[in-house]
């Protein structure tokens, strides 16, 4: 089956001698193990490890892919978090125990085909084999009577196993071998295994290069504003480990506008046919502008970063006043979908004024709607928006330096407003569009002036993706020729008896399993010169005997 | 026709294809039920020994006298030889006819959305579209590899599947979300489906390996008609060398680049990415254990059949059990938002 040395697993300790393994020298256990690491069952097994390895992942949340859902997961399981945080279990494909598999894998890999390429490459200056003594050992082999001088008929052998582009073997100096052809095809079924396997390696640089070199991040970003790639721009940054801020592309862009095509009838209502945002952007400061419709599958890419169109959101234009009519909030605020029904959730820090600093949380329906006295949106789009905010006042943590979440109003220390003539209550405000409304206790008023849409954009760059997309394109090519290319070696030997021409011919296929009788018939043919060989004396198939012996 | 009147026919159309299936599957489970009387067994086995040397591609004159030899046995033998081989040519026409309905139904899903696209959305629809690819790489593989003998094994599963489709599965038509919507998607998930068609069918023949190998050679009853190890294990191999190459292409090359498109990453270890590693990398050990002493044959079967469930389970479990997939289709149209938050002006 295979052509590679399939080394005896056994014999790989040396010298069965009266030493016990303890009294092996250092070289000796060197060379035992690298044979046993380069060994064929050794790859299959770390194959295999690397399979069980890469199952954590799919069912642990992964730091790499939603690091949301660790640190959720986290906080309910307080026992089990620092075991699996010991064990890399966050991030298994970058912890070490996983990296020591494939890179094992890849170590033997190496050892695997070096060894293999050199046997490769002597094999390919060599002739091909020149026929055994007794073709008719062979098991697939035929013997033919043919009407034509001998010389004829190797010559027609030549020309047919030529044009099926076979090599032949150059004898012409041997008088023993005056009466045979040796030919031997399908050496790019080796080639194509040691391309594959290479290839394998290829990949794992781009991927690796993709890893250190690049970056994600990702960004929102209201209509109308501009967007600088600096890192300080980005709500979430994720480098590489060899990845510094100097390698940001120094591009910048507008969202001038931002649409969705709705449905709005059949079963698909309220979902996205598509989204479009439109950008204006430029390479550098500086540089002449250009725009892009960056819509889903569609990103937009800037020097060697890729700009992506991943989600949206609105974000209401929200003004709050003090008592004395100072603005001491105003703007667009970005407001996050809870749901597909775009019910969005946000908050508005409005910093001391006259009354002291004014908190807002609360909801923004897109089109509002009362169904059966219970306020719902009825459709995702702007049809009909209101919001729906209840107001905190006092110490919102707006001034002890502390980070704070933008979509978060931390309530701990500051009081809810209630109605001045129910304090049991707490103020709700429900402002349609253009709305405004008076807080109570001075603390000032408040507008809905409008809504904006935001669009989520994530940003990477991935190195050495083309490395990786290379590596797997050969390495399929590698494996098609691997798994499809047949080698074969054919040899054609003539006999001069009393007169008649008798022609040996068998064929030899290492991949096994073929239909050799085909290629039997073939060159039966090419040698009697026409279609419908005669054919005489004996056929052999082992394939075929063997099969039947089974059957038995 | 309208949408509504394509959706319909699609439904019908499943339905119909269900019975036609259905009925191909009585055909053959009575062609293997005539197999099972002592005097056919021999006729099927005669059959097949002529099926071996076709399949070798060699005229080879040992089979050939003993089918000749057989040839001449009584009358009864004769007709009941002739009543297998009607059923069994009845069998595979139905499932012809099944297959055409079967690829109405999937033409029809794709007719009725709006804008028309493939047909495979949800899972439903991947599911109609992956038994569709069950039985037609049945069908290619029949001839070449004489495969008659799984007929019910494949019918049964593709009856099955489908009604596990129709009753739990089944879906309104709806648009595809706009990341599924690309061409990368078409030939990803077009390869995709083959490739589980060709695993599924290597994964029964594999299956049946195992199975014959503990049960030995029979001469009577149905499993005297399934090929000799070798053969199983050979043809197996074919056909899932055949599957690979277009998983390899599926999940390792189309499937990163739309999802570098679509999601900016062309990687992400994404659980429905993970196990469709996973699979590739059972299914490379697979084809390693095939040239490694001490793997071949059973380990081999088994390894295929392990592969053969990771498939399965990327499809089933994810869907179902992973919230976190991209992949789900239970996902919102366009991910909704909650990232680690900013804080103005600071990092
Ligand atoms: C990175 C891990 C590896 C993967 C994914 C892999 C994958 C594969 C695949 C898919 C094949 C089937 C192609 C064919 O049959 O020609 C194959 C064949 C082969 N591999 Fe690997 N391999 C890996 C590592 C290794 C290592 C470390 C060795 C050395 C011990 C090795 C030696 C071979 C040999 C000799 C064959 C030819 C088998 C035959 O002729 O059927 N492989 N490999």
């Amino acid at each position: 089956m295979t052509q590679a040395p399939e080394r005896p697993e056994a014999s790989g300790a040396p010298a069965p001698d009266t030493r016990r393994p303890g009294e092996l020298t250092a070289r000796e256990l060197l060379r035992w193990t690298w044979r046993q690491l380069t060994s064929m069952r050794t790859a299959l097994v770390l194959l295999l490890l690397l399979a069980l390895a890469a199952v954590p992942g799919s069912v642990i949340p992964q730091s790499g892919v939603d690091a949301l859902a660790v640190s959720r997961w986290k906080d309910s399981h307080p026992t089990l978090t620092p075991i699996y945080e010991r064990l890399q279990l966050f991030s298994v494909y970058d912890s070490t125990w996983f990296a020591a598999i494939y890179l094992l894998l890849m170590v033997s890999l190496v050892g695997c085909i070096l060894p293999r390429l050199r046997v490769y490459l002597t094999a390919l200056r060599a002739q091909p084999p020149a026929a055994p003594s007794r073709l008719t050992r062979l098991p697939d082999h035929r013997v033919l009577q043919v009407d034509a001088a001998p010389d004829v008929v190797l010559d027609r052998a030549r020309a047919h196993l030529r044009s099926g582009r076979y090599r032949l073997r150059r004898d012409d100096a041997d008088p023993a071998r005056r009466h045979e052809v040796a030919a031997e095809k399908g050496f790019l079924r080796e080639a194509g295994n040691l391309l594959f396997h290479a290839s394998l390696l290829i990949v794992l640089v781009g991927f690796a290069m993709g890893g250190m070199l690049g970056y994600q991040g990702g960004v929102i970003v209201v209509q109308g504003q501009t967007f600088s790639n600096t890192s300080s721009a980005y709500d979430d940054f994720d480098p590489g480990s060899l990845f510094g801020s100097e390698d940001l592309d120094p591009f910048q862009f507008t969202v001038d506008d931002f649409t969705v095509d709705w449905i709005t009838e059949g079963s698909a209502f309220g979902t996205a046919r598509g989204f479009n945002a439109r950008l204006s952007y430029r390479d550098r400061i500086g540089a002449p502008q250009d725009s892009y419709d960056l819509r889903v599958n569609h990103p937009l890419t800037i020097d060697s970063t890729d700009v992506f169109l991943i989600g949206h959101g609105y974000a209401p234009r929200i003004t709050v006043r003090d008592a004395e009519g100072n603005i001491t909030y105003s703007g667009p605020t970005v407001f996050l979908p809870q749901d597909q029904t775009f019910l969005s959730f946000g908050v508005v820090k409005a910093p001391g004024g006259s009354g002291g600093a004014v908190g807002l949380e609360g909801l923004l329906y897109p089109t509002f709607a009362l169904q059966g006295g219970d306020p719902t949106t009825v459709f995702p789009a702007l049809g009909n928006p209101l919001i729906s905010m209840s107001v905190f006042t006092g110490d919102l943590g707006l001034d002890n330096g502390v980070p704070q979440s933008v979509y978060a109003l931390d309530t701990d220390n500051a009081t809810q407003v209630m109605q001045p003539d129910d304090p049991s209550k707490p103020v709700r405000l429900d402002l349609e569009l253009g709305e405004t409304e008076m807080l109570p206790d001075g603390l000032g008023s408040v507008s809905f002036d409008g809504v904006d849409e935001w669009v989520r954009i994530q940003i990477s760059k991935s190195p050495g993706k083309e490395i990786a997309l290379l590596g797997v394109v050969l390495a399929l090519a590698g494996l098609l020729g691997s798994l499809f290319v047949r080698p074969r070696r054919v040899w054609v030997r003539t006999r001069d008896q009393d007169g008649v021409t008798m022609v040996e011919v068998a064929v030899l296929d290492r991949s096994g399993g073929a239909d050799l009788g085909e290629v039997l018939d073939d060159l039966a043919a090419a040698l009697s010169g026409h279609p419908d060989p005669v054919t005489q004396g004996t056929t052999g198939s082992a394939a075929s005997r063997r099969d039947q012996k089974e059957e038995a | 026709m309208s949408n509504a009147a394509w959706e319909s026919l699609s439904n019908q159309a499943i339905a119909a294809a269900g019975v036609v299936y259905f009925l191909a599957l009585l055909v053959h489970l009575a062609e293997w039920a005539s197999l099972r009387q002592p005097g056919t067994s021999r006729a099927g086995r005669k059959a097949e020994a002529l099926a071996l040397s076709t399949a070798g591609g060699v005229s080879d004159g040992p089979v050939l006298t003993k089918v000749a030899e057989h040839g001449a046995g009584d009358g009864q033998d004769a007709v009941d030889e002739h009543r297998v081989a009607l059923l069994g040519r009845l069998g595979v026409l139905l499932t012809i006819v099944a297959a055409g309905v079967h690829f109405v139904a999937l033409l029809g899903r794709g007719m009725a959305a709006d804008p028309n696209r493939v047909p495979w959305g949800n899972m439903y629809e991947f599911t109609i579209s992956g038994t569709f690819f069950v039985t037609v790489i049945y069908l290619a593989m029949l001839k070449r590899h004489q495969l008659q003998w799984m007929a019910p094994l494949v019918v049964g599963f593709v009856v099955a599947t489908l009604m596990v489709a129709v009753i739990w599965l089944h879906a309104a038509v709806a648009p595809l979300r706009e990341a599924l919507n690309s061409p990368w998607l078409v030939i990803h998930v077009v390869s995709a489906v083959i490739a589980t068609g060709a695993f599924t069918v290597g994964g029964i023949l594999s299956g049946m390996y195992l199975v014959k190998a503990r049960t030995g050679e029979r001469t009577t009853g149905p499993l005297a008609r399934v090929p000799s190890l070798v053969v199983l294990d050979r043809t197996a191999y074919r056909i899932h060398a055949f599957a690979f190459p277009v998983w390899t292409f599926a999940v390792l090359i189309t499937g990163p680049i739309w999802a570098h498109e679509a999601w900016s990453r062309y990687w992400n270890w994404d659980p429905k990415e993970v196990w469709a590693f996973i699979t590739w990398v059972v299914y490379a050990a697979y084809l390693h254990a095939r040239a490694t002493a001490g793997w071949k044959g059973r380990n081999a079967a088994i390894l295929a059949l392990v592969g053969l469930a990771t498939l399965w389970f990327n499809f089933i479990g994810i869907n179902y059990f992973s919230t976190t997939s991209m992949h789900s289709y239970a996902a919102p149209a366009v991910e909704v938002v909650v990232t680690a938050p900013a804080v103005p002006g600071g990092a």
